[in-house]
């Protein structure tokens, strides 16, 4: 099948609270992902080689030479509520910039809110997870990954492989899925402090 | 019954209780589940970070509702929303159950209110660390003896 293992996607995890980033560490750790975690919005566009003025690069190639993307960034995920530069913000920084708008984010947030998650979903975050974050969610993050995987390295087996639908209507139906997915949570979550139906036990990620 | 079964027996009793009494909730199992040889103390160090955090947040809110020239509710209740978070992330309950009625007299910009749901908050935070305490040592001896943390869901 020439699935990627996942230890070879590196996830960007961006979280205010020592105590979330550590829990969001382990469970992406426990799912064979490589992780960085950074504590703040800036610090995760300087991780990820951007600079405030990387807008006059816009026709340079993905790579600009005073970025250090030694080290990939396959997705990240970032909390929606930080001091400073909020999830959102980042989430806007990462898809306006040319070197990074192709990364997946993914967004974490402790409150249901409806107009905050479509506001997400609308600036192009890949899916929006309620805190606290399980094991479960995370297995929603692998067709992202998958799927920038296959676009940065694979195009002959895009087309070889039916698995894989081309790109243009593999971002359709993504994104209908991903609504789809949203919209449950929207739905359910009336108030916040609702508990939701969770799977027992954990899900084994391979 | 040898000395392993009985400390696992206590740790399962002790553990359901903390279940039952509402001091962990499933989020706190889940932790559990997250803890592995790669990372043996997981639990712990998570919980002491949680425990850190308390007590730097509860003296924010009380140096905020001490303010005799005005108490600035936004502030307290940006402390009451980080614990908030943690509490829920840790699966520590009732702490988070104490920080959801405090939001409500922040809101309201009630200091009396504000003054007792932050002396519940402090009453919680310590019995549950008494308790966790008390967790982690039973862990700690079972260990000792030779025995495997029995998982409890």
């Amino acid at each position: 099948m020439g699935m990627a293992a996942d230890s070879e996607f590196h996830v960007l995890a961006v979280d205010d609270s020592i105590i979330d980033r550590k829990l969001i560490e382990r469970l992406l750790k426990t799912s064979s992902y490589q992780v960085t975690t950074v504590d703040s919005g800036s610090k995760a566009l300087e991780f990820l080689g951007l600079h405030e003025d990387d807008r006059i690069h816009q026709n340079t190639p993905s790579v600009s030479p005073n970025n250090h993307q030694e080290v990939e960034v396959n997705l990240v995920i970032t909390d929606y509520c930080m001091p400073g530069m909020t999830g959102y913000d980042l989430l806007k920084k990462i898809k306006e910039s040319s070197s990074l708008k192709n990364i997946p984010v993914v967004i974490m947030s402790s409150e249901n809110v409806p107009s905050r998650i479509s506001r997400c979903l609308e600036e192009g975050a890949e899916e929006f997870f309620l805190k606290p974050v399980r094991l479960s969610d995370l297995s929603k993050l692998r067709p992202h990954l998958l799927k920038t995987k296959s676009k940065d390295h694979c195009k002959e087996q895009v087309d070889e492989k039916p698995a894989f639908p081309s790109p243009k209507q593999e971002g359709k139906e993504e994104q209908q899925q991903s609504k789809n997915n949203k919209r449950k949570a929207m739905e359910e979550g009336v108030s916040p402090e609702r508990t939701r139906p969770r799977p027992n036990g954990i899900t084994s990620m391979v | 019954m040898n000395i392993v079964n009985q400390l696992q027996r206590q740790f399962i009793d002790f553990s359901t209780s903390l279940h039952r009494e509402g001091f962990v909730d499933d989020q706190f199992t889940q932790l559990q589940k997250l803890q592995d040889e790669n990372s043996p103390d997981f639990v712990v160090e998570v919980v002491s970070l949680f425990f850190e955090d308390c007590e730097k947040l509860i003296n924010n809110m009380a140096r905020a509702l001490e303010q005799t020239q005005g108490v600035d509710f936004k502030q307290v209740d940006a402390s009451v929303h980080q614990l908030k978070g943690s509490s829920s992330s840790i699966g520590a309950m009732r702490v988070k159950n104490a920080c959801i009625a405090f939001r409500s007299f922040c809101e309201a910009q009630n200091r009396e209110g504000c003054l007792r749901c932050l002396q519940q908050v402090t009453h919680e935070y310590s019995l549950l660390k008494n308790k966790l305490q008390t967790l982690f040592t039973l862990e700690q001896q079972i260990l000792a003896a030779g025995g495997s943390i029995p998982v409890v869901d």
